[in-house]
């Protein structure tokens, strides 16, 4: 069988095979990702750092163990990694200037339990600084690129890993979700993007943002490949008290190319009045597909408590990164100003200096939502409606399988076009931060391409069923093709 | 109306305590706890330096002795705790937040009963809760004259119990016999080694006064730089008399953060509370909160060690000892072991019991003070301390003997009967057992005493060789001599 080409352009599961049957070395797959992102990597601006020696390295120890007749999944898979995941050696900047110089002397969970695999790290990928923003413009380096439409925006934070996935600079990318951050950027670059149940990958290594919601998940070019990516990276870790002690179970076997018996529910406060016509669209016969391949879609479902949810998610994710990102004084790492009159003034100088705009605008919504004598009316509040939420979806749950809903309310939108506008990029994320905020699994999957951009439905399980999430996915892109288009670039 | 120069003072203290706990790990993090001598920043790790990225896990054995604590203090312990941030910037504080507990602590409403000049009272104890300890600063000036700051971050996460008590303490002897209590405590249940000399024991005491009879609380002044008993006596009682020049004097108390000079014995404020932060707790999101079974508390209950409460209050119907013995003899636990076990030897233990505190309370603890040693890493053991009396007792040795017996296994930890026996200090019995022995040694042996007398020189050999064998080796042969030549009427010439 003559292996296709370009190799760049393969899934996760495609060049498995190649890899285990020897039709295709590692090396010559990472050299053709190096390769391709030497080609186009300068239009997209998907990464930070390339690793190239060690990829090749990395892919020659994975030929070894091939030989060897090692296998797993994602052994000499070349894979692109946020830069918020810590790798030890490898500078893990956050996109911020205040850990432009900072290399972790440790690797984060998920690294340690990819490098177990054999992956291949390309590099670390472009992202709003500190996971914040929902456009990749919030890098304190350079903004990346939609393969789609260079002039636009390919969605954040996880903004260099989307790209990166959709462009071919990688076979598929680790990113973080906090509100939307692996789920929007996959819509917006037509992949598939998976956040998984709070809890089910560990934290540790994970630089945080919001604690309560952050969860690191794969990004991919295919259904199958999020479930591969999943199980590696899933499971309980004692470095992380919120890691959940629930078993993974082998995601790949619940994918089934149909839908009969499942139940799902389309909540009616995700499709307000002026939405996107595309999206819109694009949603009913996304739908209408899962009917088809037998699922009874109920369109009456409510979750009234949605529209709280973008204030509750900037109080709870800013409060939390107000003390998250206190450690960033220059005393200890990362940038830091020493020109300053003392002590006081050098932290307070290296602060001024090492953040950009919209990450310090969160540490005062959040210093200001926890100060003495407003935090009742903020925080606390927050926390109950966030009960709500949760209450809500528990609900649904009760006589739904999973969830249909938009991901992204417009499809890409231009690179600056709402950098001035804070309120307007955080609406961006109105239908993926409820889920954070209840910690539920959903996963991003690309249903058309409206005037050319990509667009995408989100479906939500319950918690730790990823299974049922991912057999949604798969059985609706199966019947679809909207997953073989690939960017013009 | 009365003025305030007229006016008598009552003293209101509020005492907070804070005390490293002895476990194995630090709070949140795999590394061992610093020892005294641990170069800095080397018991460090990712996340006691609070790198990006890191995440906490709370140390068990620290919840556990933290409850173990509330236990022995008599407090509630919570069904549900919970850890928050505790957010404010400083450069020893390596993630810009404390983990600590807020509004949910571990145990609360206690109390700790003091005895001052044999009065008792109780001191409610608001709280203990747990919390971690942050790194260490040195502010240096080299001979350059640059002044600058070293941090050593191997202090950073220590678990620190922090324990606060009402404001019932009323006067600087208070003060001190709480804490003496308190550390006491914490020694006897394993909890810290508690010493405010090193630095595992910390004390702030809140200071106010209110003229006598009022309910109202005065404002209060918080004392810091407090490293030990001596202090926190001399420093409250510095501040007791300033506030009431001050008010006397028809000025008013600031609140503020005073820190003790004991070179120049004032306490000089440090910096207002006016700064003070707003610290903007709220819950740990990176730690789940505990919930804290009955099953758990009952459990670490039934590991607690007898308190010294209980113990004083066994010891004095038991033994029948003194107040003034008893305390001293429960000041640690190990002593009071080592007292039981050494009075457990003897069936008449009560009889025994005065013999063994003496030696215990005296040149044991003398010893032990002079030469700065535990008394469970001392030589000597209750075994020792036994036979020690036993020979005493038994008339074999002398209590001059004694000490240097005791002296000699103290050292080398060796019987004292194998050190009579070496250095032949059972021959020195008291002299009249000698005298006696000598009236029947001539007494039976006429012909020896007359060949004595006859001026036979040897003789007396003999006779001292029969004295001795009479007293079973335990006179001193020149004391038997002695009497002997005075009892024949001298040496022969």
């Amino acid at each position: 069988m003559p292996v296709p080409e370009p190799l760049y352009a393969l899934t996760v599961h495609e060049a498995a095979e190649l890899l285990a049957r020897r039709e295709v070395s590692s090396l010559e797959l990472t050299r053709a990702v190096l390769d391709r992102i030497h080609q186009v990597d300068d239009r997209i601006r998907a990464f930070l750092t390339l690793c190239e020696d060690e990829a090749l390295q990395q892919a020659r120890e994975a030929d070894g163990r091939l030989a060897r007749d090692e296998t797993s999944p994602l052994m000499g898979i070349p894979g692109a990694i946020k830069d918020v995941i810590c790798t030890k050696g490898i500078r893990t900047t956050c996109g911020s200037r205040i850990l432009d110089n900072f290399v972790p002397p440790f690797d984060a969970f998920v690294i340690e339990r990819l490098k177990e695999s054999g992956f291949v790290m390309v590099g670390k990928t472009n992202m709003d600084e500190f996971a914040m923003g929902s456009s990749g413009e919030n890098s304190a380096f350079h903004p990346t690129h939609n393969p789609w439409d260079l002039e636009r925006v390919p969605g954040g934070s996880s903004a260099g890993s989307a790209a990166a996935v959709a462009s071919g600079e990688a076979l598929f990318a680790l990113g973080s979700d906090t509100g939307g951050s692996i789920r929007q950027p996959a819509c917006l670059s037509g992949v598939v993007g998976f956040k998984p149940t709070y809890g089910r990958v560990s934290r540790f290594g994970l630089v945080a943002f919001g604690s309560s919601l952050d969860q690191i998940g794969p990004l991919t070019k295919g259904v199958r490949d999020a479930a591969i990516v999943l199980r590696c990276i899933a499971g309980h870790d004692p470095r992380d008290s919120t890691s959940a002690e629930v078993d993974v179970p082998e995601y790949e076997q619940s994918l089934v190319p149909d839908l009969r018996g499942l139940r799902l529910g389309v909540p009616r406060e995700y499709f307000p009045e002026g939405m996107d016509q595309g999206v819109r669209d694009a949603m009913e016969a996304a739908l209408r597909t899962m009917e088809d391949l037998g699922a009874e879609v109920d369109r009456e479902v409510s979750l009234p408590s949605t529209p709280h949810a973008l204030a509750v998610y900037y109080i709870i994710a800013p409060s939390e990164a107000s003390a998250n990102l206190a450690r960033y004084d220059g005393v200890k790492y990362g940038f830091s100003h020493t020109e300053g009159q003392d002590m006081w003034d050098n932290m307070e100088k290296t602060r001024q200096f090492g953040f950009g705009d919209e990450v310090k605008r969160r540490i005062m919504l959040g210093t200001y939502a926890l100060s003495a004598g407003y935090y009742d009316a903020y925080y606390l509040k927050a926390q109950k409606v966030r009960t709500l939420i949760r209450r809500e979806f528990d609900a649904a749950f009760q006589s739904h399988d999973a969830l249909v809903a938009p991901v992204s309310p417009t499809p890409a939108f231009k690179i600056g076009e709402k950098v001035d506008d804070p309120l307007q990029m955080y609406l961006s994320d109105v239908f993926t931060i409820p889920v954070n905020i209840a910690g539920l699994p959903a996963i991003s999957v690309p249903c058309g391409f409206p005037g050319g951009l990509p667009v995408g439905f989100q479906v939500i399980g319950k918690p730790f069923d990823e299974a049922t999430v991912l057999r949604v996915a798969y059985a609706y892109e199966q019947a679809t093709e909207w997953h073989k288009r690939r960017p013009p670039l | 109306m009365t003025t305030a120069s007229a006016l008598e003072f009552e003293t209101v203290i509020g005492m907070e305590v804070h005390a490293h706990l002895l476990t194995r790990s630090k709070m949140f993090c795999p590394c061992p706890l610093p020892s005294l001598d641990s170069p800095p920043n080397t018991d460090v790790c990712p996340i006691c330096l609070g790198m990006p990225g890191v995440l906490p896990v709370i140390n068990k054995r620290a919840v556990e002795l933290t409850i173990m604590t509330g236990l022995a203090l008599d407090c509630q312990i919570a069904e549900h705790a919970r850890f928050d941030r505790k957010n404010y910037h400083y450069p020893d504080l390596m993630k810009g937040y404390q983990i600590s507990e807020y509004d949910e602590p571990l145990c609360r409403n206690g109390r700790l009963e003091v005895e001052v000049d044999g009065g008792k009272r109780g001191i409610g104890v608001t709280r203990v809760h747990l919390e971690e300890d942050v790194a260490k600063l040195y502010h240096v000036t080299n001979p350059a004259g640059e002044s600058y700051s070293l941090v050593d971050v191997n202090r950073s996460g220590v678990p620190l119990m922090e324990i606060v008590s009402e404001p019932d303490i009323r006067t600087p002897e208070e003060a001190r016999a709480y804490l003496v209590e308190l550390r006491r405590i914490l020694r006897y249940i394993g909890a810290s080694r508690a010493n405010m000399e090193e630095g595992n024991m910390r004390c702030e005491p809140n200071v106010s006064v209110r003229p006598r009879g009022s309910s109202e609380l005065g404002t209060k002044v918080e004392l810091k730089n407090i490293n030990s008993f001596r202090h926190v006596y001399d420093a409250i009682k510095f501040e007791v008399e300033r506030q009431v020049g001050v008010l006397r004097s028809g000025g008013r108390i600031v609140q503020e953060t005073r820190g003790w000079r004991p070179g120049t014995g004032e306490a000089v404020p440090q910096r207002s509370k006016e700064y003070a932060n707003d610290y903007r707790y709220f819950p740990e999101p990176d730690l789940p909160p505990l919930a804290i079974s009955r099953d758990w508390v009952e459990e670490i209950r039934s590991r607690m060690p007898e308190l010294p409460a209980a113990k004083r209050e066994r010891f004095q119907a038991r033994y029948g000892l003194s107040p003034y013995d008893v305390n001293l003899l429960t000041e640690s636990r190990a002593r009071a072991d080592f007292f039981e076990a050494a009075v457990a030897l003897v069936a008449e233990e009560r009889q025994r019991a005065k013999a063994v505190a003496n030696w215990v309370n005296g040149d044991f603890a003398a010893l032990l003070n002079a030469q700065n040693v535990e008394i469970e890493d001392a030589k000597v053991t209750p075994q020792h301390l036994s036979e020690l009396i036993d020979l005493i007792e038994a008339g074999t040795i002398t209590g001059a003997a004694a000490k240097a017996v005791f002296l000699e296994t103290f050292a080398g930890g060796r019987a004292p009967r194998e050190v009579v026996e070496e250095r032949g200090l059972a021959q020195i019995i008291a002299g009249d057992e000698i005298a006696s022995a000598v009236d029947r040694v001539v007494a039976a042996n006429p012909k020896a005493v007359e060949d004595y007398r006859g001026g036979k020189q040897e003789a007396i050999k003999f006779l001292v060789g029969q004295v001795m064998r009479e007293t079973r080796g335990r006179s001193d042969p020149n004391t038997a001599r002695e009497l002997l030549e005075r009892k024949l009427g001298g040496a022969a010439s």
